[in-house]
C-alpha cells in the first residue's frame, strides 16, 4: 500500500544515501524532506521505477494473504472431515486464495512490478509512454484492492474464482456485487498497463535497438499487452452482466431468468484463458533473460522465442473452449477446442527445448536467479505436459475438475510465473534497492521452494487421476495419504517462502551494497552506474550496436567502464572459468579468434 | 473402499474405463520421455559447461535449422497422433449405444436422485445391472452439478436448462463412488452417491422393491424409515419428550410453532417439516433437524406420512375413511393398507397399468 511504501522500500537514510560513485540513490533523493513529505512524494510519483515497487509491496501483501489462506486450506485436508473449518469457512477460503491469487497477483504480478521497473531501462528510455497512465493503473488496482477487502468485510463470498452461474447469481450476498464489481475496476489497471507498454516498446526504443534485438522480456511484456488490452474488456463486460443479473434480475445467465450457464463460461473463459498467457508469457521473458545472463551464452533461437511468445498471444484466444469439455458445449466445438490447444503447447515446447540449449558451450553461474530459472525448466516442463494430457478429450473426461487439474495448473502458474517472478527479483534486486541478499539463504529458500513446491502439487496430480475432485472440503478416508503428504510438503514451501521475505526484508537495511553489474548481464538496464541517474535512468541516451545477448561484442557498446564489460565481471566476484581466462568464460579468447579469421 | 487400480489411476470397472486408461498411458509414458530427455539434457550441460569447468567454449554456437525444425515437427507429430485418438475415444464416450437402459438423474444441492423406467426412484443410491449399457439422462434443479464415476472414467455437468447424459456398462459387480464435481455450495464434498452394479437378476429384484422389502404396505415403510433414518433419536411415539416433537397424536391437530401462530398438522405440513425443517419451526424446539431429509424419495415420504398418520386418533380414522374414496394424493394413496387398493405408485392412472411395488402383496 502506498502510505507503508516508503518506510519498507527506501534504505536507512544514512547508511546508503550516496551510492559507490557518487550518485545518490534514487530511493534516498529525498532522504533529508519531512516524512509526510516524503510519503507525498511516492504517492504523486510518476516515475516508473517507484510505481514498479510499489505495486511490488502492494503485490507482496496480496501473495502472503492468499498464501497464507492455501496453508489454512492445506491444514483443514489434513484429515477427511471437517476438522478445522466449516464446509462454508473452507468454500471462501479456496474462493478467496483463488481470486487474490489470479486476478490480484498472477495478473499484474511480473508486469506491473518487474516489466514498470525494467522495461524502460531496457529500451534505454526515460520512463514509459504515459507516466500518469501509470500512476493511474497503480491506483485503480489498489481501488480493486480495497473492494476485494470490502467484499471480506461484507462476509465473504463461496463462489469459487470462476464466479460460475447460476450459483454465483445467488450465493453470497452482496460480497459477490462488491468482488465481481472489484474485478470490473482491477481490469482497467491492467488495460492500462497493457496500452502503456505497447505504445512505450514502439515508440521509445533507443536508437539502434531493433525489434531484432530486443531484450526477449521485452518480447515477453509485448505478447502480454496485447492479450491485456484484448482479453481484459470482456472479463469486465462479464462481470457487469452478472451485476446486472443479480440487481436487475435480467435473464442472461440464469435459467431460471430465461439466461444459459454455458454462455457466462464462454465468456469467463474468454478472458481467463488468455489471461493465464498474460500470467506466463512475462515469466517466459525473465527466463531467457535469466538463462542468457547466467550461462553467459545468446539465447539459443531467439527469433524462435521472440515469435512464440505473440503466436502463442494470439492463439491463446482460441482455446477457452478446452475448459469446457464435460460442460455441455458441442462435441464438434471441443474437437476444434482440442485440436487448437496442442497448438499452442508446441510453441511452448519450442522455448523450452531452446533455453536448454542456450545452455551449451555456456559458462553456466549457479547463482540464486538462476536456481529459479532451472527451476522453471522443471516445473513447466511437467506442467506442459500435465496440459497435453488434460487436452487429450477423452482423457479430460476423467480429469476433468479433479484435483489433476489443480495440480497442473499450479506447476504451470506457480512453477511456470512464480519460479520466474522470484528469479526476476533476485535478479533485479540489486537494482531496484541498492542492496545484495545473502546469496546463502538465497539458495536455502530456492531449494525449500523447489522441494516443498513438488511435494505438495506431485501428490495433486496423484489424487487428481486418482478421482479426488477439486473444491472439496471433506474428502473419501482413501485420499487421507495423500493429502497429508500434500500438506506436509505445504509447510516445506510455506518455510522457503518466509525465508525469501526475511533476507529480502533484511537485506533492504543491512543488505551489501550492490554494485553495478553484479551478474554481468549484458542488456541496457545494467549498463549505468548502480543507482540510475535520477530521474531519467540515462546519462545520455544510449546507441544500441548490437543484440541484446551478443556476450561476444559486448565491449563494443561499452569499452572498459563500470559498465556491462568485462571488466566489472572479475570485480564483483564473478568466478573465473577453469582454464584462467579472463572474462570468466573464455569470451575473450572467442572474440579473438572471431577477429583474427 | 474397492480394492485395485494403479498408482496412477483408480480401480477401473466399465467398458469405457479400458480406452481411456490406455491413452492415459500413452500421454504419461511419452511425457516420462520427454521430461526425462529434458531434465537428464539440463543436468549434463550444467555440470558440463559449470562455470569452472575447462569445456571447450571456443567456437560461437550457430543456430542448427535442422535441430529447430526437428524440435517442431517431432511434437507436433506426436500431439497429433494424441489428438485423433482422444477424438475418437471422446466420441465412443459420447455417444450411447440405441438400447441402453435409461435412468433420470436430478442433481440437487447436494443430493442426487435417479429415478428408473419403472417409476421407482432413488437418493443417493444408484443401481445398474453388469454388462449392459447405462445412460444417465441428468438436470438439475438449481446450480450446475458434474456426474462423476471414477471407476467407470465417466463425467459430464449436469445443467438445470437441459438434459445431458452420460453412458457407461459396468463390467464388475461392487459398490462404487460417485461424486460431485462442479463446485455447487456449502455441501458440495458430500454431494455423493453409491453406484452398486448387480447381475440382472440381483438388479430386477432389487428394483421391485427399492430396497425396501417389496410387500411392505406404506405405514410398514414408514416404520422401517423411522428407525432406520433416525427420526426415533428425536421423536418419540409415546408422547414423552425429545429433542423434537412427539408424533403421537401429532397428525390432524393443531401446532403452534414458533413465530407465534397455529397450523393443523396435515399431510403436507409433515412433508414441508421433513423435507424443509426450517421453515416451520414447532414452539418450544430449536432448529436443529438436518436438512437432510430432503433427500427422502417420494415413496418414502409417502411412507413416512402414513406412519405418522397412524400415530393419532385422527390420522387412523382419516386412513381409514380416505382408502375408501381412493383419494388421488400421495398421502391418501398410502391409506391403501387398510382398504386393500392396490393403486399407490401411480394414483391417476388406471389400475393395474404401472406395476408397483406394493401391487403383489394382496
Amino acid at each position: 500500500m502506498p502510505t507503508s511504501t516508503p518506510s519498507t522500500a527506501a534504505p536507512s537514510s544514512t547508511a546508503g544515501a550516496r551510492g559507490t560513485d557518487g550518485y545518490t540513490h534514487y530511493l534516498n533523493k529525498d532522504a533529508d524532506q519531512p516524512f509526510y513529505q516524503r510519503v507525498w512524494n511516492w504517492m504523486t510519483t510518476v516515475d516508473h521505477k517507484k510505481i514498479g515497487l510499489m505495486y511490488g509491496v502492494s503485490l507482496a501483501i496480496v501473495f502472503l494473504v492468499a498464501g497464507v489462506l492455501a496453508m489454512l486450506m492445506r491444514m483443514e485436508l489434513l484429515s477427511p472431515g471437517p476438522e478445522l473449518f466449516a464446509n462454508d469457512t473452507y468454500n471462501q477460503l479456496f474462493t478467496m486464495h483463488g481470486v487474490l491469487m489470479v486476478f490480484l497477483f498472477l495478473v499484474p504480478s511480473i508486469p506491473a512490478m518487474l516489466g514498470n521497473f525494467v522495461l524502460p531501462m531496457q529500451l534505454g528510455a526515460k520512463d514509459v509512454a504515459f507516466p500518469r497512465l501509470n500512476l493511474a493503473s497503480y491506483y485503480i488496482y489498489v481501488a480493486g484492492g480495497l473492494m476485494t477487502v470490502g467484499a471480506i468485510l461484507l462476509g465473504g463470498l463461496d463462489t469459487g474464482w470462476t464466479f460460475y452461474t447460476p450459483y454465483s447469481t445467488d450465493a453470497g450476498g452482496n460480497a459477490v456485487l462488491v468482488m465481481t464489481a472489484a474485478l470490473f475496476v482491477t481490469g482497467f489497471s491492467s488495460i492500462f498497463t497493457g496500452l502503456n507498454f505497447i505504445v512505450t516498446i514502439h515508440k521509445m526504443r533507443a536508437p539502434g535497438l531493433t525489434w531484432n534485438r530486443l531484450p526477449l522480456f521485452v518480447w515477453g511484456l509485448y505478447a502480454t499487452s496485447i492479450v491485456q488490452v484484448l482479453a481484459t474488456p470482456v472479463i469486465g463486460i462479464t462481470m457487469i452482466l452478472l451485476i446486472l443479473e443479480r440487481t436487475l434480475s435480467i435473464g442472461i445467465f440464469d435459467p431460471a431468468l430465461g439466461g444459459d450457464p454455458i454462455l457466462f463460461q464462454h465468456f469467463f473463459w474468454f478472458y481467463s484463458h488468455p489471461a493465464v498467457y498474460i500470467m506466463i508469457l512475462p515469466g517466459f521473458g525473465i527466463i531467457s533473460e535469466l538463462m542468457a545472463t547466467f550461462s553467459r551464452q545468446r539465447v539459443y533461437g531467439y527469433t524462435a522465442i521472440a515469435l512464440s511468445s505473440v503466436a502463442i498471444a494470439l492463439l491463446g484466444f482460441l482455446v477457452w473452449g478446452h475448459h469446457m469439455f464435460v460442460s455441455g458445449q458441442s462435441a464438434v466445438s471441443a474437437i476444434i477446442f482440442s485440436l487448437i490447444t496442442y497448438l499452442i503447447g508446441i510453441p511452448s515446447g519450442i522455448k523450452v527445448f531452446n533455453w536448454v540449449a542456450t545452455m551449451y558451450k555456456g559458462s553456466i553461474w549457479l547463482q540464486t536467479p538462476m536456481l529459479y530459472s532451472l527451476s522453471f525448466l522443471f516445473l513447466f516442463t511437467i506442467g506442459g505436459l500435465t496440459g497435453i494430457m488434460v487436452g487429450v478429450l477423452a482423457v479430460d473426461v476423467h480429469l476433468h475438475d479433479t484435483y489433476f487439474v489443480v495440480g497442473h495448473f499450479h506447476y504451470v502458474m506457480m512453477g511456470g510465473t512464480v519460479m520466474a517472478l522470484f528469479g526476476g527479483l533476485h535478479y533485479w534486486w540489486p537494482k531496484m534497492t541498492g542492496k545484495m541478499y545473502n546469496e546463502t539463504l538465497g539458495k536455502i529458500a530456492a531449494a525449500l521452494v523447489f522441494v516443498g513446491f513438488n511435494i505438495t502439487f506431485f501428490s495433486h496430480l496423484i489424487l487428481g487421476s486418482q478421482g479426488m475432485p477439486r473444491r472439496y472440503a471433506t474428502y473419501l478416508p482413501r485420499f487421507e495419504t495423500l493429502h497429508q503428504i500434500s500438506t506436509y510438503g505445504s509447510w516445506v514451501l510455506g518455510g522457503g517462502m518466509f525465508l525469501i521475505l526475511g533476507y529480502l526484508l533484511h537485506s533492504m537495511v543491512w543488505g551489501e551494497e550492490a554494485t553495478a553489474n553484479p551478474w554481468a548481464a549484458p542488456t541496457l538496464e545494467w549498463t549505468h552506474t548502480t543507482p540510475m541517474p535520477d530521474p531519467h535512468n540515462f546519462e545520455h541516451t544510449p546507441i544500441v550496436t548490437r543484440g541484446a545477448y551478443d556476450f561476444h561484442k559486448i565491449e563494443e557498446l561499452i569499452p572498459g567502464g563500470d559498465g556491462a564489460g568485462d571488466g566489472a565481471v572479475t570485480e564483483v566476484g564473478v568466478p573465473a572459468s577453469g582454464d584462467g581466462a579472463s572474462g570468466g568464460d573464455g569470451q575473450q579468447r572467442r572474440r579473438e579468434t572471431e577477429q583474427s579469421s | 473402499m474397492n480394492d485395485g487400480g494403479t498408482v496412477w489411476l483408480p480401480e477401473s470397472a466399465s467398458t469405457l474405463a479400458p480406452t481411456i486408461d490406455s491413452l492415459f498411458y500413452f500421454v504419461y509414458w511419452a511425457s516420462v520421455i520427454i521430461f526425462a530427455g529434458v531434465v537428464i539434457a539440463m543436468l549434463y550441460l550444467i555440470w558440463k559447461y559449470r562455470r569452472e569447468s575447462h569445456a571447450d567454449r571456443m567456437k560461437l554456437v550457430e543456430e542448427s535449422r535442422l535441430i529447430e525444425a526437428t524440435w517442431i515437427v517431432l511434437p507436433t507429430i506426436l500431439v497429433l497422433v494424441v489428438f485423433v485418438w482422444g477424438f475418437r475415444a471422446y466420441i465412443k464416450v459420447g455417444v450411447a449405444p440405441p438400447d441402453a437402459y435409461e435412468i433420470r438423474v436430478t442433481g440437487k444441492q447436494w443430493l442426487w436422485e435417479f429415478e428408473y423406467p419403472d417409476g421407482t426412484s432413488t437418493t443417493g443410491e444408484l443401481h445398474v445391472p453388469v454388462d449392459r449399457p447405462v445412460k444417465l439422462v441428468m438436470s438439475s434443479t438449481d446450480v450446475l452439478h458434474s456426474f462423476f464415476v471414477p471407476a467407470f472414467r465417466v463425467k459430464h455437468d449436469v445443467l438445470p436448462n437441459r438434459y445431458t447424459s452420460v453412458w457407461f456398462e459396468a463390467t464388475k459387480e461392487g459398490t462404487y463412488k460417485a461424486l460431485c464435481t462442479e463446485y455447487c455450495g456449502a455441501s458440495h464434498s458430500q454431494m455423493t452417491a453409491n453406484v452398486t452394479v448387480q447381475d440382472q437378476g440381483e438388479f430386477e429384484s432389487w428394483l421391485k422393491s427399492a430396497g425396501i422389502p417389496s410387500d411392505a404396505s406404506p405405514v410398514e415403510r414408514g416404520k422401517i424409515l423411522y428407525e432406520q433414518q433416525g427420526c426415533n433419536t428425536c421423536h418419540s411415539l409415546d408422547g414423552s419428550e425429545g429433542t423434537g416433537p412427539t408424533w403421537k397424536g401429532l397428525y390432524g391437530h393443531d401446532a403452534q410453532l414458533a413465530d407465534g401462530s397455529t397450523v393443523t398438522a396435515d399431510a403436507n405440513y409433515i412433508r414441508q417439516s421433513i423435507l424443509k425443517p426450517g421453515s416451520q419451526i414447532a414452539k418450544g424446539y430449536q432448529n436443529i433437524m438436518p436438512a437432510s431429509y430432503g433427500s427422502l424419495s417420494e415413496r418414502e415420504l409417502t411412507g413416512l406420512v402414513a406412519f405418522i398418520k397412524k400415530q393419532s386418533e385422527k390420522g387412523r380414522a382419516e386412513l381409514k375413511a380416505a382408502g375408501a374414496t381412493s383419494d388421488s394424493t400421495a398421502a391418501a394413496a398410502a391409506d391403501s393398507i387398510s382398504t386393500g387398493d392396490e393403486q399407490q405408485q401411480a394414483p391417476s392412472g388406471p389400475p393395474g397399468a404401472m406395476p408397483s411395488a406394493e401391487a403383489s402383496n394382496q
